[in-house]
C-alpha cells in the first residue's frame, strides 16, 4: 500500500517544530479579559455569605461572578455522547464547595494583576463541613457530598444514589462462580490499589471566548471533545446549541484530561455577561489540583485454577474513588472488569462487583486506560502470583488461558474476538527481553540483582454501539481535496493518519489534501478523540467518505464522457465499466480517459456540474480489542530497595498499522506514562484534603534519565471491521508497566507491592518484613 | 519600567513591570514559541538563550536582561528546521508543546558538547520534560542530528 | 504571587548594600528560580548581576566562588573538578537540568539554606566560609544556624587543605529532590567530617559519627572486613545522633536505613582515595 503502514510525517510537523503560533493561547486576542477563579480552601463547605463589592472596585475589573449569577441547572462536565453516563451534579458555581480547589467565584479583569488583586478582595464566609476523605468509608457516611434533590442520572441501571454517596453500584455474573471456586485446587487472591494518576499534558487547560458579529458565542479551546463542549455549554449556560461555535486549534496533549470540560464554562459565562472576549489559562497548580485525574481504585481479586494451571473462575471487586463530581464514574469502573476479565477467556465463570463513591477530593475522570489500567494491574498481578503458586512459567500460564481468536467473550459484552496476534506478541517479547535466560532473576553483585517480569493487556477500539463519526471529503475546483473530520488531533497525529486512509482509498497523493481544523460550525459530527476511537471509528467514516467520493468522481467522469447516456437521474454508472486511478477516470472497454483536474473544473464551474462531496459515517456494533505483551528487566539495589529499568519491551497487536511513526510514538509514550504510574507518580493529600502533589516539583513524571530504554515492536493481525484492518493504539500502551514491574520486583527480592507507585521505600520495607518473618 | 533587550538580534524597547519575568515579556513581544509549562522550574518548556546559554525564561527577571541578548526559536529558524526535520521524521514532535524548549536546548548542546554520548545527551536535556513521546523518538532524532553534524 | 515595586541594578556592593538597607522590604535577588513560588512583596529588588560576582578562582590557599556564579559554572569548572574528588562540581550536576543550572546561583542557594540542598551538604564537610559584605567571613556551619539577615553574600571560600571527599545522594526519580544526602571528608591528619542533608530539617554535621570514624580508621593497614565493621557501627551512631524526619518523600525510618547505606558508600569511597 502507498500510505497505509508507512511512516508518513505528520502534516503539521514542521510548523510545530518551528514554533509557529498554533495553540490556544498563541491565538487569543490581546484584548481578552483575564478570567481567574477563587477556589475553596476547604474540602467541604457551604458559602454562608460572599461579598464581591470591594473586588469590583479594583481598577480594571470587569465582573465578579458567584453562584448567585449562574443558571441553576445541573449538568455534567464529562465529554460523553448524550445521554451521558455521568450524573448531572454540577453547576458553573455552586453554593457548596466540595473539594479544595472547587470554584467559589470568578473574576474577570483587563489584566492579570488586577484579577489577582480582586481575588483577594472577595470576602467569603464559609460554613465548614466535615469532609469525606477516605473513599473506603464514603458509603452511608454522615457527610453527604451531593445532598440535594435535583441530582439527575439518565441511566437508572447504574444505581446511583447521591444520598448514600454512591455513584454506581452493581454486580455482573457469568457461570457458577461459587461452584468453580469450591472446585478450584489453587486460589490466588489479593487486594490492589492504583493511585489517582495525573494526566500531565504539557499544555494546561485553556480556553478563550468571544461574541462574533452574529452575537454567537465562539469558544476556542484546547479540548478533545468540541461537540460535547458545545452541548454541555448550551445546557450549563441555558442558551441554544446553535448559538455556540467551538473551535479546536492545535492541542498540547490531552491523554483524557481534555475529554472533560474544565476551563470552558468560565470565560464563556464572562463573555456572555460582559459581551467581551475572555480567556482562562489554568496554572499548572490548577491543572494538578482543580481539574481531574485517573480514578483511584481498590480492587480485590480472586482467581481459581486447577493444578495444571487452567483458570476456571475470576472474581473482581472494584471500589472507585470518584472524588467530588461524577465525571466518567460509571464507565471507568466498568472497564476495570470488562477489559481485565476477558484476558482469561477460558475461565468458565466470573463475577464482577463494582461500586463508585463520592468523596471530597478532586474529581476523577478520564485518563488513558480508563479503568482498564487499574483492573489489569490487579488481575495481572494476581495471575503472576498464581504462576508462582503453581510453580509455572507465567508465559505458559497465559498461553493456556488467554483469549483466542474466534471466541465469544462473555465478560466483554459477548463480543467476538475477530483478530488476535497476542500469541505472537508474547513470543516476540520473550525473545527480545531474553526471558528464558533471565527469568526470574540473576544476582550481579552482592547488592544488585536483575529480574524480569511481564504482563499482557487489552483495550477496546471505540465504544461499541455508542461512538459515531462523520467524515467528509470535498473535491475542490483545482482537483485537490479537503478532508473534514470532527475527531481531534491532540498531537496524536490523527489529521495525518486520517488523510492517509483517504489518500489510500482515493489513490491520491497525500499533498493533494488539506485537513480542516475542527470547528463545530463546519466539521462533521464526531464525539471527539477518546476511548481509542479515532483510528477505528473515524477511520472507517473517512474510508466510507472516500469510497463515496470516488464513486461520485467516477460518475461525474462518465457523465462528462457520455453526457447523452446519463441524462436520466436514474442512470447508474457501472463501476465495472469505469475505473478511477487517482488521476483520471477511465472507461475500461475503450481506454478513454478524463483527468481528475478536468472533472473538478467541470463540476465546480459549469451549469451541468455537481458538488462533489463524499460523506461517510461509521458506528460499530463491536469494539475490537488491540492486544499487547509487556516485558521488563530491572536492576534492584537490595540495600535501598531502589530499582531501575534496564530494558522495557512492548509488543503490540493493533491490527494493521496505519502510520508506523505514530503507533511507535504512542506506544513508547504510553509505556513511559505507565512506568511513571508504576514507579514515581504519587498523589498525596494532607489530613484536611489539600493535594500536596500539585506541581512538577512534588509530582514526578519520568524524565529522560529515568527512562532510558523502551523497545517497541508490532505483530499485526487483520481486524475485518476496521479501516484496512486497523484497531486502536492510544490507550492499551499504558497498561502493562504496572503489573510487569511489580512482578519483576517480586522476582528480584520476593516483595509483592500491591499499591502503586512501587517506591524504593515500599520495596525495602517489604524486604525487611520478609527478613523478620524468616527469622521467626 | 523601560528595558532594552536584544531579542533575536533586534534591539527592542520593552515596557514592563519590575516583577515581569522574561517569559511573559517575550510572548508579549510576539515570540509565541516560548511556552509556560509549570511555574516551578521543572519542565524546560520556556527555555531560551541568554547571551547564548540556555536558561529558564520563567525565572529570569526581565529587568536583569537589560542590554543583553535573548534568542528564541523565532531567531533560529534554520536550526529549528535542521533539527526539526529529524524530530518530524521520527514522529517525535507529537503534541509539540515541549518542542520549542527542547530544540533550544538541543541546539545549545550541539554547540557546547563535542560528540556527546547518549548518557551525556540525556544529562544535558534532563530538564526538558515530555509527556507524549517517552523520550525514545526524541533521542533517535537527536542522535541523527548530532551524528549528521559530525559527518558534515 | 510575588511582587516587586522597584528594580535596582547597582554596580558596586557598597551601593547594593545601601539600597538593601534603605527600607524594609528591600531584598537581594539570587537566581530567582523559586521567587515565583512565594508570595513575597518586595519593595526594591536588588540585582547583583553587575557587581562582578560571577567567578570561580583559586590561589595557593583557597578556592573562591562568587555569589552570582551559576550552578552550571560550578558543575563544569575544571578547578572544582580537581579538588576534593570533584564533589562540589558533582553535587550540583543532578539538579533538574542544564537550563535550571544556568539560571540559579551559588549565592541564592547558600542564602536559602534549603534542607534539600545538594550543594551545601558536601561544602559542610570542607573548610568552607561564607563571606558577607558587612560581617565578613563566617564559617558555613555557623552561617547555617544564623537567622535570615539582610546581608549580601559576596562569595564562598573553600580552603584547599587536601581533604578527600565523597558525596552520596539518594533520589527516586532523577528529576526530584534527594530523599537523603550525605557527604564525608577526611583531612590529611585523618580527621573525618560527616554531614547529612535532605533529612527533613537543614543539613547538619554528624559529630559523633565523624569522631568515631576518625578514631577507628586512623590506624594503617586495616583489613577490608575491619573497615566494614567500623562502617556498621558508625551507621548505628549516625542514626542515633542525627534526627531524621518523615515527609511526603519518605519516612524517618526509611531515611535511617538510607543514612547507613550512604555513609558506607561515602566512607568506602574516601578510603579508596
Amino acid at each position: 500500500m502507498r500510505y497505509v503502514s508507512q511512516p508518513v510525517k505528520k502534516l503539521d510537523g514542521m510548523p510545530i517544530v518551528k514554533g509557529k503560533p498554533l495553540y490556544t493561547n498563541d491565538l487569543a486576542p490581546n484584548e481578552c479579559l483575564i478570567v481567574l477563579a477563587l477556589r475553596s480552601p476547604y474540602a467541604y463547605a457551604r458559602i454562608k455569605s460572599i461579598d464581591t463589592s470591594k473586588a469590583m472596585l479594583v481598577k480594571g475589573v470587569e465582573c465578579v461572578l458567584t453562584y448567585k449569577d449562574v443558571p441553576h441547572v445541573r449538568f455534567t462536565n464529562a465529554g460523553q455522547t448524550y445521554p451521558e453516563c455521568s450524573a448531572y451534579d454540577r453547576l458553573i458555581l455552586d453554593e457548596y464547595v466540595r473539594y479544595v480547589g472547587d470554584e467559589v467565584a470568578l473574576v474577570a479583569a483587563n489584566n492579570e494583576k488586577a484579577a489577582q488583586q480582586a481575588l483577594k478582595m472577595i470576602k467569603v464566609e464559609y460554613e465548614v463541613l466535615e469532609p469525606v476523605l477516605d473513599y473506603k468509608k464514603a458509603v452511608d457516611n454522615p457527610t453527604i457530598v451531593h445532598n440535594y434533590d435535583d441530582y439527575f442520572m439518565h441511566i437508572p441501571s447504574f444505581n446511583a444514589d447521591n444520598k448514600r454517596n454512591i455513584v454506581v453500584d452493581g454486580v455482573e455474573e457469568h457461570g457458577d462462580v461459587e461452584k468453580e471456586f469450591a472446585e478450584s485446587e489453587v486460589i490466588a487472591e489479593g487486594e490492589y490499589e492504583v493511585q489517582a494518576q495525573e494526566q500531565c499534558m504539557m499544555e494546561s487547560f485553556r480556553t478563550y471566548t468571544y461574541l462574533d458579529h452574529m452575537n454567537r458565542l465562539v469558544v476556542v479551546s484546547s479540548t478533545q471533545v468540541p461537540f460535547h463542549v458545545r452541548r454541555s455549554l448550551a445546557r450549563a449556560l441555558q442558551i441554544p446549541q446553535s448559538r455556540i461555535r467551538v473551535v479546536k486549534p492545535r492541542i498540547g496533549g490531552g491523554f483524557g484530561a481534555k475529554q472533560t470540560i474544565v476551563s470552558e464554562y468560565y470565560p464563556a459565562i464572562v463573555t456572555l455577561k460582559t459581551g467581551k472576549a475572555a480567556k482562562m489559562i489554568y496554572s499548572r497548580k490548577e491543572t494538578f489540583s482543580c481539574s481531574n485525574s485517573r480514578h483511584q481504585m481498590c480492587i480485590k481479586v480472586r482467581v481459581g485454577a486447577d493444578k495444571e494451571g487452567n483458570i476456571h473462575v475470576i472474581e473482581l471487586d472494584t471500589l472507585s474513588n470518584q472524588g467530588a463530581y461524577g465525571e466518567h464514574g460509571t464507565t471507568t469502573i466498568g472497564l476495570s472488569g470488562h477489559k481485565a476479565i476477558p484476558l482469561y477467556n477460558q475461565a468458565r465463570a466470573h463475577r464482577f462487583k463494582y461500586r463508585g463513591v463520592y468523596t471530597n477530593m478532586m474529581p476523577a475522570a478520564a485518563f488513558r486506560g480508563y479503568g482498564a489500567t487499574q483492573g489489569q494491574f490487579a488481575l495481572e498481578s494476581t495471575v503472576n502470583k498464581l504462576a508462582h503458586m503453581l510453580d509455572m512459567d507465567p508465559l505458559l500460564l497465559r498461553e493456556k488461558n488467554m483469549l483466542r481468536m474466534g471466541e465469544i467473550m462473555p465478560a466483554y459484552y459477548n463480543e467476538p474476538l475477530n483478530s488476535s496476534a497476542l500469541d505472537r506478541c508474547i513470543q516476540r517479547g520473550r525473545d527480545m527481553i531474553g526471558w528464558d535466560e533471565k527469568y526470574p532473576c540473576k544476582e550481579i553483585s552482592p547488592t544488585k540483582v536483575r529480574a524480569v517480569g511481564m504482563s499482557i493487556s487489552m483495550q477496546g477500539s471505540g465504544i461499541s454501539n455508542v461512538d459515531t463519526a462523520g467524515a467528509e471529503i470535498k473535491l475542490n475546483d483545482d482537483g485537490f481535496y479537503t478532508l473534514k473530520i470532527g475527531a481531534t488531533d491532540m498531537g496524536t497525529g490523527c489529521d495525518t493518519s486520517m488523510t492517509q486512509i483517504a489518500a489510500e482509498t482515493l489513490l491520491a497523493d497525500i499533498d493533494q489534501f488539506i485537513v480542516a481544523g475542527v470547528d463545530t460550525d463546519i466539521s462533521p459530527f464526531d464525539p471527539g478523540s477518546y476511548a481509542s476511537s479515532t483510528t477505528y471509528v473515524t477511520g472507517m467514516a473517512v474510508y466510507n467518505a472516500a469510497c463515496d467520493l470516488k464513486n461520485k468522481i467516477i460518475t461525474a467522469g462518465a457523465k462528462m464522457m457520455y453526457p447523452e447516456r446519463f441524462l436520466d437521474e436514474t442512470d447508474k454508472v457501472n463501476p465495472k465499466k469505469f475505473y478511477f486511478d487517482g488521476n483520471r477516470v477511465m472507461e475500461v472497454s475503450t481506454g478513454k480517459t478524463i483527468a481528475l483536474h478536468d472533472i473538478a473544473v467541470h463540476c465546480a464551474g459549469t451549469s451541468d456540474g455537481n458538488y462533489l462531496n463524499g460523506t461517510g459515517f461509521y458506528s460499530s456494533p463491536v469494539s475490537p480489542p488491540p492486544l499487547m505483551a509487556g516485558f521488563v528487566e530491572i536492576e534492584l539495589d537490595k540495600e535501598t530497595g531502589k530499582f531501575d529499568i534496564v530494558d522495557y519491551v512492548g509488543v503490540v497487536d493493533c491490527g494493521t498499522i496505519i502510520n508506523s511513526n505514530i503507533v511507535r510514538g504512542q506506544t513508547e509514550g504510553g509505556i513511559c506514562q505507565g512506568i511513571g504510574l508504576a514507579m514515581y507518580e504519587d498523589v498525596q493529600y494532607d489530613a484536611k484534603g489539600r493535594m500536596m502533589t500539585d506541581s512538577f516539583m512534588q509530582y514526578k513524571i519520568p524524565n529522560r534519565v529515568d527512562v532510558k530504554k523502551i523497545r517497541v515492536e508490532f505483530e499485526s493481525s487483520y481486524e475485518p471491521t476496521g479501516p484496512y484492518g486497523a484497531k486502536s493504539i492510544g490507550e492499551i500502551v499504558i497498561n502493562t508497566p504496572g503489573p510487569a514491574i511489580a512482578e519483576a520486583v517480586y522476582n528480584a527480592c520476593g516483595v509483592r507491592v500491591t499499591s502503586l507507585p512501587i517506591t524504593p521505600e515500599k520495596v525495602k520495607m517489604g524486604m525487611m518484613k520478609n527478613e523478620l518473618e524468616k527469622q521467626k | 519600567m523601560l528595558v532594552h533587550i536584544f531579542i533575536n538580534g533586534e534591539k527592542r524597547k520593552v515596557h514592563c513591570q519590575p516583577d515581569a519575568m522574561l517569559l511573559e515579556v517575550l510572548r508579549d513581544a510576539g515570540c509565541k514559541s516560548v511556552k509556560c509549562g509549570c511555574d516551578t522550574t521543572n519542565c524546560g518548556l520556556c527555555t531560551v538563550w541568554l547571551d547564548g546559554k540556555p536558561v529558564l525564561s520563567c525565572s529570569v527577571p526581565a529587568a536583569r536582561v537589560n542590554e543583553r541578548h535573548v534568542t528564541t526559536l523565532e531567531g533560529i529558524q534554520d536550526e529549528a528546521e535542521a533539527f526539526g526535520k529529524y524530530l518530524v521524521g521520527e514522529g517525535a514532535e507529537q503534541c509539540g508543546f515541549c518542542s520549542p524548549g527542547l530544540i533550544m536546548n538541543v541546539v545549545a548542546m550541539k554547540k557546547e558538547l563535542d560528540h556527546p554520548t547518549d548518557d551525556e545527551i540525556r544529562h544535558y536535556l534532563e530538564g526538558n520534560l515530555c509527556r507524549c513521546t517517552g523520550y525514545m523518538g526524541q533521542m533517535r532524532a537527536i542522535r541523527q542530528y548530532v551524528d549528521e553534524e559530525v559527518e558534515a | 504571587m510575588f511582587t516587586i515595586r522597584e528594580y535596582a541594578m547597582p554596580e558596586t556592593l557598597d551601593e547594593a548594600y545601601t539600597i538593601l538597607k534603605s527600607r524594609k522590604g528591600n531584598q537581594i535577588l539570587g537566581g530567582c528560580a523559586w521567587l515565583r513560588l512565594g508570595k513575597k512583596r518586595i519593595n526594591i529588588a536588588v540585582d547583583l548581576t553587575k557587581c562582578g560576582l560571577d567567578y570561580i578562582r583559586e590561589d595557593d590557599e583557597q578556592i573562591e566562588i562568587g555569589a552570582m556564579t551559576s550552578y552550571r559554572s560550578v558543575e563544569t569548572c575544571d578547578i572544582l573538578k580537581k579538588y576534593f574528588n570533584g564533589v562540589i562540581a558533582d553535587s550540583v550536576s543532578s539538579i533538574i537540568g542544564t537550563q535550571f543550572r544556568n539560571t540559579v546561583t551559588v549565592g541564592g542557594s547558600v542564602y536559602g539554606r534549603f534542607g534539600f540542598s545538594d550543594f551545601l551538604t558536601p561544602l559542610l564537610t570542607l573548610d568552607t566560609s561564607v563571606v558577607l559584605y558587612k560581617r565578613g567571613s563566617i564559617s558555613l556551619e555557623t552561617f547555617m544556624t544564623m537567622p535570615y539577615e539582610k546581608e549580601i553574600i559576596e562569595k564562598i571560600v573553600i580552603k584547599k587543605d587536601g581533604r578527600k571527599s565523597s558525596y552520596q545522594m539518594f533520589r527516586n526519580s532523577r528529576g526530584d529532590f534527594p530523599i537523603l544526602n550525605l557527604a564525608a571528608s577526611r583531612t590529611e591528619a585523618g580527621q573525618w567530617i560527616v554531614t547529612v542533608g535532605a533529612r527533613g530539617p537543614k543539613a547538619i554535621r554528624a559529630e559523633k559519627t565523624a569522631a568515631f570514624l576518625s578514631d577507628k580508621l586512623s590506624q594503617n593497614a586495616l583489613k577490608a572486613e575491619d573497615v566494614e565493621a567500623v562502617i556498621q557501627e558508625a551507621g548505628e551512631i549516625l542514626v542515633s545522633e542525627v534526627t531524621f524526619t518523615s515527609n511526603m518523600r519518605a519516612s524517618a525510618e526509611y531515611r535511617r536505613i538510607l543514612g547507613k547505606v550512604l555513609l558506607g558508600k561515602a566512607v568506602r569511597e574516601v578510603m579508596a582515595c
